[in-house]
């Protein structure tokens, strides 16, 4: 069967892949362009460690077909480092000790991003509903609320 | 499996027709996606509508608001205008799954899935929404309630696609509301959920009203003989009382683990009185 040709921006570069029909963007990703920051825990859009920024909106990437981002603008987590300079939420994170096995991390990194695109100086109610989308199983959210709000301080600082 | 993106209403129209139940319509995908991955439905062809400029779009004119089928919820909850004048509408819509699935799911899709319990669809009721269907033999409009016929199913005909829904331009005086109760404050299904929509006079009564329960039947309610008992009131205790009690009598919900047929019907009336106290309050602000 031939694949659908999609051409579309991933992190500021341009990417090209064939993809099957029923094929979704978070297996494109992962196993057609090896970038593994994108997780699948259920599949079904209720989990978020899929999640990516798809054209200035956060959505699941296991919600989304691979044949739709033709002409669009994807952000990964892969895009939050500067070279060897951590994105302030990636270094909160790893600070506030805001992760344990790890799996939900990149997800909430992306969510977080979006989020204080959004809303720079969120309160902790509308961080907590913000990544109400991302489930976490080990930290019990707190630890990752308080590095959400470090860091949201040192970008409006920055 | 076919994936295709038409530029064109007609054309989607067209490739819906010649695939004959085979096809299914892509806007969001946060529920057809899901379906597709659990082997629920299997289709030949996926037609994306999202490359049809018309659908994109929610355009405010003289007679109210049109909410392109491919517009997804975020995007109501972005848009000033809509959110002033149909405040319930836009917040049922906000309701559905976590910001993620607000980037992608519609008001059109809530619809078309048919489930008893969407979010978006009592306060549409409530709102007397309607949809504009396109189909092979050109476009028909419709009141939003009449789309689902039961747990899955709507009343579409084969070929016919949802292309927005209206909104009347709003009256002076005039509020809407929903809630919905689930377990957790939020990613969460309706156990069951209220929406009212009402207009005053220039005396604070109620002139006109709608009430909507969601979750309580196979499909939305629309329940008549509540709005009847709020038009001519002021809203005050005693209607609240006979609304709550009509509404919990309307129910027709179902037992499961969410909820008791019992807590459905008391929960319905409790929500109705509150729905109806916001909407009462927003009415009088304009």
């Amino acid at each position: 069967m031939a694949g659908i040709a999609v051409s579309t921006t991933i992190n500021g570069d341009n990417a090209e892949y064939l993809c099957h029909a029923d094929e979704t963007l978070l297996d494109v990703l992962r196993d057609r362009l090896g970038l593994m920051g994108v997780k699948e825990g259920c599949g079904t859009g209720d989990c978020g460690a899929c999640s990516i920024i798809l054209d200035d909106r956060l959505v699941c990437s296991c919600l989304v077909l691979g044949a739709e981002a033709e002409g669009r603008r994807i952000e990964t987590v892969e895009g939050m480092a500067q070279g060897d300079k951590l994105h302030p939420l990636q270094q909160k994170f790893l600070e506030h000790a805001a992760l344990q096995c790890g799996i939900c991390t990149p997800g909430f990194l992306i969510a977080a991003k979006d989020l204080l695109a959004k809303n720079p100086n969120p309160t902790e109610e509308e961080i907590r509903f913000g990544l109400a989308g991302n489930l976490c199983r080990c930290t019990g959210y707190d630890k990752i609320v308080r590095a959400v709000q470090d860091a949201a301080s040192v970008m409006r600082g920055a | 499996m076919r994936y295709v993106r038409p530029s064109s209403l007609e054309d989607a129209v067209g490739l819906l027709i010649e695939a004959s139940g085979k096809a299914a319509v892509l806007a969001g995908g946060s529920d057809l996606l899901v379906r597709m991955k659990s082997g629920f439905i299997e289709p030949e062809l996926i037609i994306d509508i999202k490359a049809i400029d018309a659908l994109n779009n929610i355009v405010e004119n003289d007679e109210g608001f049109v909410i392109g089928a491919a517009v997804p919820s975020a995007v109501l909850g972005e848009h000033a205008a809509l959110k002033r004048a149909w405040p319930g509408v836009v917040e049922g819509a906000n309701l559905i799954g976590s910001k993620q699935v607000q980037g992608r799911c519609t008001i059109v899709g809530n619809l078309c899935n048919a489930s008893p319990a969407a979010d978006s669809v009592p306060a549409l009721v409530a709102a007397g929404a309607k949809a504009v269907i396109r189909g092979p033999t050109g476009s028909r409009t419709t009141a939003v309630e009449t789309v689902p016929v039961g747990p899955g199913r709507t009343s579409l005909a084969p070929g016919e696609i949802i292309q927005a829904i209206l909104l009347d331009k709003r009256q002076p005086y005039s509020g809407d509301a929903y809630q919905r109760f689930t377990p957790r404050t939020e990613m969460d299904i309706a156990v069951v959920s209220a929406a009212v929509n009402l207009t005053l006079d220039d005396q604070g009564v109620v002139a006109s009203a709608r009430v909507s329960l969601g979750a309580a039947a196979p499909t939305v309610l629309l329940v008549e003989e509540a709005a009847a008992i709020l038009i001519g009131s002021r809203v005050d205790d005693s209607t609240l009382d006979r609304l709550a009690e009509t509404c919990s009598g309307a129910c027709r919900p179902i037992d499961d683990k969410r909820g008791t047929v019992e807590f459905r019907r008391k929960v319905a009336g409790v929500l109705a009185k509150r729905v109806a106290l916001i909407a009462y309050q927003r009415a009088g602000q304009k």
